[in-house]
Formats: structure tokens, sequence, C-alpha cells
């Protein structure tokens, strides 16, 4: 492994860590905020203990979120120094306000987790609201960051300088809606999901059923909503890198050669050498619908690009065909959980739909950390699209690929003692937080 | 603007080194406390650090973000050239955090908890040690742009007797900032005195390390005297600052804890003010005696001048906020965790 693919490969560690800690630091506020206000409202325990069940689980993922955080704030910089030193200024902008969000977060979460019995319940409560909104603004801002590099704004690129810099504009760029509108639903879906995976196999398991009955709708309904706004989204996000980014969305698609009614392309194994896809499913016009709202359109293929400037392709495509069909699994679990809660209440008692939720409770998250190396490996070569290659930006110290073992160590180890911990909160309900101790009967 | 950012760089890194370090001081008085009188230093240490020290730490990613939207030059070399120690500092960040948290939160309490405890208490030494380093070799004159071989590039540019000695300096810094603190949180008596003997310890280890500081820039020829002491403002800031230390040490043996924690956060100002005020506005001093200058190597003035306003409106929401959490959680009243 060389330094810059070890370079490479820590940012992208560091990253997919990261994200998975954010997306619960964020989402999960907004859970135990309905369970709170439920607690509040109608002084049911179940409720109190639902959401101080959930705040430890919280507490855990934020501490690691924020951790991991502060990491990729001095890694940026680690593993990529000549990036930081020309786009530090230009997109620094959502970073700033992103440090007074995470403060007003890290504030909050204090209020909310050591507050119990010493505030105004609403305005407890409300600190816990806080935590929720302020952690999604985070998540937007850097988002906002991220779709400069895809997007760049707000600055002149003259003789491989950077001038009359515009942080407002830059920090607006075009990238930036349909991108924080993508990660933000991506939240809701990949929490919501996992959340409502754990409580249906509890339930399924006949321990403490009320508890985690009540769990479980909360997060089934932020997911299931969320899962189906999904799509509208994606397609929103598609069009956009279809006009910026032709290259990454021809390597989503493996779309080797431009044409007009260009077909979707579902699955298959691209072949590089013969320039084409091999085993795959393709819908005549599909992409170009997708793509320009049109099924004759001209869709740009890779043979536009120069070969230089072209993403790899192989695993641009996997990883966005791994996303959409998640994607599309979890919508149809949706659809059908809705159906179950307006048309066929019976649906409810039944074994099929929990073990559904429980087989999909990872699916979330694959399909974010697929989601992200679409936008992430189908940006290559460059690291600000079109202005500078990743290869330039890379530190000159020499082995990173030590770094690298060090972090995947670190990381790796967490990831485990993260799970062990959850695993023992979740163990420990009964004990914990449910005194109810009715009649353990499964569903 | 470009003087309201640079007061906030300086106010960030100052709290940084007041509330973070002495967030870190508690797992450093963990280490100097017997076996026997762990138990009760932790949770003492818990229940006045518990729902503040994430907020303390937010301090150090502001003084990042300062960095590397104002000063990209400045950041970027650090980033090069420092990059060991900021990588020992962000695995010492890793691991403090994530064990104290696991500690308190995990359901089961058991022999993991050996496991969480003695992470927690390395990593509280080691990431101040590592701050220090850094902090010392932005001055040691021994980051060299030309150097051709890994060992100076990499290496010696922060390995070397003044920069482990401030780095000791800083870890006694942060004990002592955590006993002050912590005095005034204790219930009982026999706690008082514990923390005081550890407080008046720290003072003593802080003192010789400043010693040894002094010694090692005399033997790697760093001119920190003339730096001190060469105008007038440091000498009276590390007067006032050593003046204040016998009122201290009165304060400590009579109680009074408001007294000390004001006097132990103006000595941290004063020692703070005198480091840096000299060299100002070059912040890191590079050898072949190059500089690195927080005007001349400023952003573009646009840049600055968003960065200015971020931080103003941030400070309207963050410093309320965050003086109403300090607050509220020195009242003590009983609470759950």
């Amino acid at each position: 492994m060389d330094d810059f693919f070890a370079a490479r490969s820590q940012m992208a560690l560091s990253l997919g860590f990261h994200i998975i800690f954010a997306c619960i630091g964020m989402v999960m506020p907004f859970f135990m905020a309905v369970a709170h206000y439920k607690w509040l409202r109608t002084g049911n325990e179940v409720y109190r203990n639902l959401t101080k069940a959930w705040s430890k689980g919280v507490a855990i993922f934020f501490a690691t979120g924020a951790v991991s955080g502060t990491v990729l704030s001095f890694e940026l910089g680690l593993l990529w120094p000549v990036f930081m030193e020309h786009a530090g200024p230009i997109f620094g902008m959502p970073f700033s306000l992103e440090g007074t969000a995470f403060f007003i977060e890290a504030i909050a979460l204090g209020f909310f987790l050591y507050g119990w019995n010493r505030f105004n319940a609403w305005f407890h409560w409300f600190t816990g609201v806080v935590v929720g909104i302020s952690g999604l603004v985070s998540g937007i801002l850097v988002v906002a960051a991220n779709a400069w590099m895809n997007s760049p704004a707000g600055f002149d690129y003259v003789n491989g300088e950077y001038l009359n810099i515009d942080p407002i504009k830059a920090m607006f760029n075009d990238a930036w809606f349909s991108q924080a509108l993508h990660m933000s639903i991506a939240a809701f879906v990949a929490t919501g999901f996992a959340v409502a995976g754990i409580h249906a196999l509890m339930m399924l398991k006949g321990k403490n059923v009320a508890f985690h009955a009540k769990a479980f709708r909360i997060a089934a309904a932020f997911g299931a909503v969320a899962a189906i706004l999904q799509p509208i989204s994606g397609d929103i996000s598609a069009k956009d890198v279809a006009r910026r980014q032709p290259a990454k969305l021809a390597a989503m698609e493996a779309h080797f050669h431009t044409e007009e009614k260009a077909p979707l392309i579902i699955g298959g194994i691209p072949d590089m050498q013969e320039k084409k896809v091999n085993y795959a499913i393709k819908i005549p016009g599909g992409l170009s619908f997708l793509a320009h709202g049109d099924f004759n359109a001209e869709v740009t293929g890779l043979d536009k690009i120069p070969e230089e400037n072209q993403p790899p392709v192989a695993v641009t495509h996997y990883a966005f065909q791994i996303m959409v069909g998640l994607g599309v699994v979890m919508m149809i679990i949706a659809l059908l959980y809705f159906l179950a809660l307006w048309k066929k209440k019976q649906w409810l008692q039944k074994r099929w739909l929990l073990r559904l939720f429980v087989i999909a409770t990872p699916m979330g998250f694959i399909a974010i950390e697929a989601g992200w190396t679409v936008t992430e490996v189908g940006r290559q070569p460059w690291i600000i699209n079109g202005i500078m290659r990743t290869a330039d930006a890379v530190t000159p110290m020499p082995g990173i690929v030590y770094s690298f073992y060090i972090f995947t160590a670190v990381y790796l180890s967490l990831s485990f003692i993260v799970a062990f911990l959850l695993y023992r909160q979740i163990r420990m309900v009964g004990k914990l937080y449910d005194h109810s101790s009715e009649p353990s009967k499964a569903i | 603007m470009l003087y309201v950012v640079i007061v906030f760089l300086w106010t960030a890194i100052l709290l940084y080194l007041l509330l973070g370090g002495a967030d870190f001081g508690a797992g450093i008085i963990e280490f100097f406390t017997s076996r026997k009188n762990r138990g009760r230093t932790r949770r003492t240490m818990y229940q006045a650090i518990g729902p503040v020290w994430e907020a303390n730490h937010m301090w150090l990613i502001i003084t990042i973000v300062i960095l590397f939207v104002g000063f990209p030059s400045i950041y970027a070399t650090m980033s090069v050239y420092l990059h060991i120690p900021l990588t020992a500092m962000l695995l010492g960040i890793i691991a403090r955090g994530t064990a104290f948290v696991f500690r308190h939160y995990d359901a089961v309490k058991d022999d993991m908890q050996k496991l969480y405890n003695r992470i927690f208490i390395y990593s509280s030494v080691i990431t101040p040690l590592f701050l220090g380093i850094i902090a010392a070799s932005t001055v040691s004159r021994q980051i060299d742009l030309q150097a051709q071989d890994f060992l100076s590039a990499y290496v010696f540019s922060w390995l070397n007797g003044f920069s482990v000695a401030v780095g000791l300096f800083t870890v006694c810094i942060c004990g002592f900032l955590a006993a002050v603190f912590i005095i005034g949180e204790t219930d009982s008596e026999a706690d008082r005195q514990f923390f005081t003997r550890k407080a008046k310890w720290m003072i003593i280890s802080a003192v010789l390390c400043g010693v040894l500081v002094f010694t090692a820039s005399y033997i790697e020829n760093i001119p920190l005297v003339d730096w001190v002491f060469g105008k007038p403002a440091g000498i009276l800031a590390i007067t006032a600052a050593s003046l204040s230390l016998p009122f201290l040490w009165y304060g400590l043996t009579h109680g009074k804890a408001i007294i000390i924690r004001l006097l132990a956060g103006f000595q941290v100002c004063m020692i703070l003010f005198a480091a840096t005020y000299r060299h100002f506005p070059n912040i890191v001093l590079l050898k072949h005696g190059g500089y690195l200058s927080l005007i001349e190597h400023q952003g573009q003035e646009k840049t600055i001048e968003a960065l200015a306003w971020a931080l103003l409106i941030g400070s309207i929401f963050i410093l309320p906020a965050l003086f109403y959490l300090l607050y509220s959680f020195e009242k003590k009243k009983p609470g759950e965790a």
C-alpha cells in the first residue's frame, strides 16, 4: 500500500466511522423528544424509562461522534495539507458556523443528560429538542462543505491562484441543497430502521414487549416516513449530479458510451476492457429520463471524459447499486408498515412484519456508507472537482501507512466496544427500565 | 476584523487551557491518587465535570477552525511538520473521551471498568503532554522547511528537551487546575483536605517543571528568558502571577474556593500572555529565522470578515448558554445521571 492510497483509506475509514455516530447523534434526540413528550403528557412511566434508556445510548454515540469529529477536523490538515491551505479560507464558512452549532449541541446535551429533576420539566424537554436541531444543523453545514468539493464556487481560479474569495457564495454552492437534503433524510431512514429493527427483535423474543413496542412505534414511524421521502430527494440529487458532474453519473451507472435514449443499467458487472456491462438489466431510455426528465435526452458517457479524469467505475457503480437497492427495499417495508397501520391492523400482530424490520436493521447504514462511497470515489481523481487533484493535495510525510494501521485498529476496537455496550444496555432493559414485569408473551 | 479573529483565537486557546485543562486534570489527579482513594476521586470528579466536559473540549475545535479558515498556511505547516505529535494527541482525545463515557454508561459494572479507568487515566496524562509539546514546538525554532530527511523534518521538529519540558509543565498546570476546581465541589471536610493536598503538590510540581523549562531553553539556546522578561509587560505578567502565588496558598489553606479559582485562572492567563505576547503577531517560529505571522499569513479579507462575523454571532448563542450550564450545575441539587 503506498502512502497516497493509505491517506485516502484513512480518510475513508475516519469518515465512514464518524458518519454512523453523527447520524445517530442527530436523529435519536428527535425520537427521545417524542418519547419524552408522551411521558410529560400522559404520565406513563414506560415513556420516561424509554427516554432514559435511549439517552444512555445517545450519550455513548454522541461522545464517540464528537471525538471522531474532532479527529476529522485535524485529519483534513494532517492528510491533505495542500488542499486545506487553499480550500480552508474558501469553504471554511460552514465549518465556523458548525463550530457554533456543535457547541450548542454539547451544551444542550449537558442540560438534557444531567437535568432530570433539576429543571422545569418542559425546559428540560426543550433542551433535548435543541440537541436534535443543532445536531441536524451541524450535519447540514458539514455536508455543505463537502458539496463545495463537488461543486466549487465562491472564487476565481486564475493561473493556479484562488482569487476573489467569497465564503458565503462558496457555502451556498450548487450542490449544497441536494446533498444536505439527501443526507438529512438518509440519517432519519438509517437511524429509524436500525432502532426499530433492534426493538422489533426484542419484541419477537418476547422480552419487555410493552416497552419495546412503544420504542418500535416511534422509531419505525420516523424511519418509514423518511424512507418514502428519500426517493424524491434521490431524484433531485441524480438530476443535479447529471448536470454538474457528468463523469460521476457515468461512473455510477457504468455508462460508457454517450448516447440518446440511454438505458438505466441495474446491477451487472462492468467490463473495463470491453467498455460494457455484463449481466445487467437494462431499461431503455431509463437513464435519460432519470437524469434529464426526458426519455430521449443525451446522457454523457465516460467516452467524453479524458481517461485521466475518470473516476473508478466498478466501485462507484457497485456502491450506487447497493445504495439504491437497499433504499427501495426500505421504502417497500415502509409502505407495508403504513398499509398495516391504516388498512390492515391485523398485520401489526404478525411476526413477519417485525421480521422484515429486523432484517432491515443494518440496511440504512450500509446504504449511507455506499452513498458516501459514490460521492467521494465518484469525485476522483479530484479533491476539488476540476480544480485540484487528490494526488496533489496529500501530505509529503512518508509512512502514512502506519498511521492508517493505527487508526484502523483504534476504530475497530471502538466499534466492538460500542456494540458490546449497546448489547449490554439492551439486555439490562428488563432490570433498569421496565418494571412492569408483565408475563412475557411473544407476539 | 483581523483583530476580532485574533482575540477569539487567543481566548479560545486560553479557555481550552483552563476548562479543557481542568478536565484533563481530573484524570491526572486520578493518576496521582493511591488506589484506595481512587473511587472517591472518581465520584467527586464525575459530579463536577460530567455535565460540562464535552462543552469544554469544543474550544479546541474553535481554535482549529479559526486556524484553518483564517490562517490556512499556518495550519498546513503545523499539520505537516507536527504530524506525529498531533496524531498522538488525537489518539489521546479519542481514548479519553470514549473511556470517560463508557465507564459511566456501561449498563453493567464489572471488570471492564478497570479497563476504562486505565485508558482514561493514561490518556488524560498523554494528551496534555502532547498538547504542551505541540505548543512549545511552534516557538522552539526546530520546524525546518528545508529539511531533507525524515528525522529532521518530522521528528526533531518537536522532539527536544524544551518541548518535552513544556509538555510536562502543561500536565502539572492541568492537574493543578483540576484540583483547584474540585475543592469547591467537595461535600466533606476530608475530601476538601485531600484535594487541597493534591493542589499544593501540583503547584510544587508546576514550579519545578517551570524551572525545567527554563533550564532546557538555556541548554537549547532558546531565548526564553528574554521573551518573558525582555519587556515590561512580560515582567509585569510574571510578577503578578508570582505575587498571587502566596495568596493562592493562603486561599488553599483556608478553603476560599472562589478566590483560589479566580487566582488559578489569573495565573494561567498571565503565563499564556507572557509566553505569547513577545512574538506577536508571529505564531510559529521556524528554523533559519523564518516565521509564520498572524498578520502576514492571514486569509483574504472577505474570509477574515466572514469568520469574524461567524464568531461574533456564534458567541451570542454560545456564551449565555454556556454560562447558564456552568452556573446550573454549580448549584448542588440531587440529580441523576
